[in-house]
């Protein structure tokens, strides 16, 4: 009965958002969605050799350079068109680099829109932080968008003699949505950039309530409690080699996965997708923590002045990092280190101020930003999709499935997408 | 991206050879700084020595293991990615696809070598039916006609072949250039070479520059085709979930 209830209300916001037009991405259900994407048949087409280039900068050139971590420039993709262009910045999401799927995604789509695309590592990806991230304590919304903007100063420095453009648009995807936000806030006093366009891609509308969905979603499906993380990781895995061994000739990639998912439709145990989705991103703010904690000898998880070797094993402090919620970092890390550093914070106003509800009077006149969404996104609280339609009104484009970005590659996503920057 | 980032079967046979002459005798602990304090999530608080845990592998080179991996990197960012991308620069799609096919069909010998010795009949057949028909129809291998036809490839290789008959790993190993590989699987990549060698099928042994250039060539044609990027997982962990990577796609490999 309750499985109808719902059922009834997606058609419902459906009719709404779509006024009878059928949207035909083949998921319905939103944890399979993110974790599936969008199967082969149903992605737009687009070209599969665009000319890009790997290409470095070197943010603070005084840093001094780890043993562990010898890196001194952040690494981005440029996609350049041949002749004069909007050149558009992409922004990856939560843990994710330049050159993650998502983001040759966008590259592929806006380089056949015309548009030269510059990929930006997300500042929660490893290598930012090493490199571009002024005070390597990854999170803060604002000032990890006060990092992105120096990056792109400096790039654009870098590319302006190759690269003819004739003005800037700012999009990103998840976390690199809302940053894209307050990239563009901040843009507005500095004005290097003076962005055309604005689009945010499944954005979180408070970070801290994103991040807590994602770490129960780990804690609340693993049997047993977070105690079997381990071994749930262990169970995962061999169920992965069943699967695999049954179906000989499938790769492993997504159109293997949605496979599965017809072929089981009706028995998926939705918890140990969610569980999934939890184990990825817990890897994601395993990586994240743990690069943070040996940049900023925070004594977190790496002992206090310990210096790591160039061939040490790391292997315990994994099990350690594997440990840690985003949350239990965002309260003993983040926490401790921007209250001192801003006096007066309170653990509800770094909640408030890494919130979309900080900067909601610009989102709400900012008539170049506009956000694209589903209805039943995972990272978002009960009712917090409503912000964006409250807050954007028009300007809000709300697919009624999709999950978190699973639809991101369907036909109508893209060709929305390519429009809005070309129109 | 889990493959050995780059593999010719033959000529690095030297090559492996000295590396694991290099393995013995190389560890080093971590260096204890004098003014060092505990952290707040400590190793000694949380990791229990009587778990096993799934990043657990057996690795008793570890020291040595990272430091090859470190010299991959390099080697691959200086050399190897370079000369793939103008490979890629100078050579038409359609050729890549065609030197790519080449080898798969000439490999499939190895293929059926092991699919006889793990008693596989389905996949003795096809693999059987796909050498004839691409070097026919397919010209010589250049087109992968099979596929098209519905006959699958079957990758088998020696190492899975010991794999099948209960060898254990053994203990990981970093192979130089070729990347992530285990003891067994080090003396699979070692007697398929001789298989490959032994039958010879394009006589190379009595031409040794057509047969240096065979080598350069597939090595080239791999890489290309591996999609793997040092170091761009962002995760500081990334040899740790290498390994464990590489050594579960070699669990499932084995099981098929």
């Amino acid at each position: 009965m309750k499985r109808y209830v719902i059922s009834s209300f997606a058609l419902l916001f459906s009719t709404l958002c779509w006024s009878g037009n059928g949207y035909d991405y083949p998921i319905d259900n939103p944890l399979a969605a993110t974790v599936i994407g969008t199967p082969k048949a149903y992605t737009a087409e687009l070209p599969n050799d665009i000319p890009r280039s790997d290409m470095k900068v070197v943010v603070f050139p005084d840093r001094e350079v780890k043993k562990f971590i010898p890196r001194k420039a952040l690494n981005y993709t440029l996609v350049r068109q041949k002749h004069a262009a909007p050149l558009v910045f992409s922004i990856a999401g939560t843990g994710a680099s330049h050159r993650s799927a998502k983001m040759r995604l966008l590259e592929k789509a806006f380089y056949q829109a015309g548009l030269h695309v510059v990929s930006l590592p997300s500042p929660t990806y490893a290598n930012f932080i090493v490199t571009a991230s002024a005070n390597q304590v990854p999170g803060h919304i604002v000032q990890d968008s006060a990092d992105l903007y120096k990056v792109m100063e400096l790039i654009e420095e870098q590319i302006s003699d190759n690269v003819d453009v004739t003005e800037f648009y700012i999009t990103g995807y998840s976390l690199g949505g809302a940053q894209a936000a307050f990239v563009a806030k901040l843009d507005e006093e500095r004005k290097v950039f003076n962005f055309k366009k604005v689009l945010m891609i499944n954005p979180p509308v408070s970070l801290f309530n994103s991040v807590s969905i994602l770490d129960r979603m780990l804690e609340e499906n693993i049997p047993g409690g977070v105690n079997n993380f381990d071994a749930f990781f262990k169970d995962l895995m061999k169920e992965f080699t069943k699967v695999y061994t049954e179906l000989e000739n499938l790769d492993f990639n997504d159109d293997f996965l949605y496979r599965i998912y017809e072929y089981e439709h009706e028995e998926i145990n939705y918890s140990r997708v969610a569980a999934t989705i939890g184990i990825s991103f817990r890897m994601s703010s395993t990586n994240m923590i743990f690069t943070s904690d040996v940049m900023t000898n925070g004594g977190y998880i790496l002992p206090k002045n310990h210096e790591l070797q160039k061939t040490e094993s790391t292997t315990d402090y994994f099990k350690v990092a594997n440990r840690i919620s985003f949350t239990d970092y965002f309260n003993e890390r983040f926490y401790p280190f921007f209250s001192k550093l801003t006096p007066g914070a309170t653990r509800k106003s770094l909640i408030h101020d890494t919130s979309l509800n900080s900067i909601v009077d610009y989102l709400r006149s900012a008539e170049k930003i506009a956000v694209v969404h589903n209805e039943d996104d995972i990272i978002l609280a009960p009712g917090e999709i409503d912000f964006f339609r409250d807050t954007f009104q028009s300007r809000a484009h709300i697919y009624p499935k999709g999950g978190h970005c699973g639809n991101m590659a369907y036909k109508d996503n893209v060709d929305y997408m390519i429009n809005y920057f070309t129109n | 991206m889990i493959e050995a980032v780059c593999c010719t079967r033959n000529l690095l046979l030297p090559v492996i050879a000295s590396g694991l002459i290099l393995l013995s005798g190389c560890s080093t602990s971590p260096e204890k700084n004098a003014n060092e304090a505990p952290a707040q999530y400590s190793v000694e608080s949380i990791v229990r020595d009587d778990v096993t845990y799934a990043i657990d592998i057996y690795d008793p080179w570890e020291s040595f293991n990272r430091g090859m991996y470190r010299f991959n990197a390099r080697f691959d960012h200086y050399i190897f990615l370079p000369v793939v991308s103008a490979y890629t620069y100078v050579m038409p799609d359609v050729v890549e696809d065609s030197v790519s096919n080449f080898f798969n069909n000439l490999f499939e010998i190895n293929n059926l070598a092991n699919s006889i010795l793990q008693l596989k009949p389905t996949a003795t057949l096809e693999t059987t039916g796909r050498f004839l028909i691409n070097s026919t129809v397919g010209l010589a291998g250049l087109f992968d006609v099979a596929s098209k036809w519905g006959i699958n490839e079957h990758d088998e290789d020696f190492g899975q072949t010991l794999g099948h008959y209960g060898v254990g790993e053994g203990p990981y190993i970093v192979l130089p250039i070729m990347g992530p590989s285990n003891v067994r699987d080090t003396t699979g990549i070692i007697t398929d070479s001789l298989i490959f060698t032994e039958v010879d099928i394009l006589n190379l042994d009595d031409h040794n520059k057509r047969k240096a250039a065979f080598h350069l060539l597939n090595a080239i044609d791999r890489r290309h085709r591996t999609g793997f990027r040092y170091y761009d997982s962002g995760s500081p962990f990334e040899y740790e979930l290498i390994r464990l990577m590489y050594t579960e796609k070699r669990m499932l490999d084995i099981a098929r």
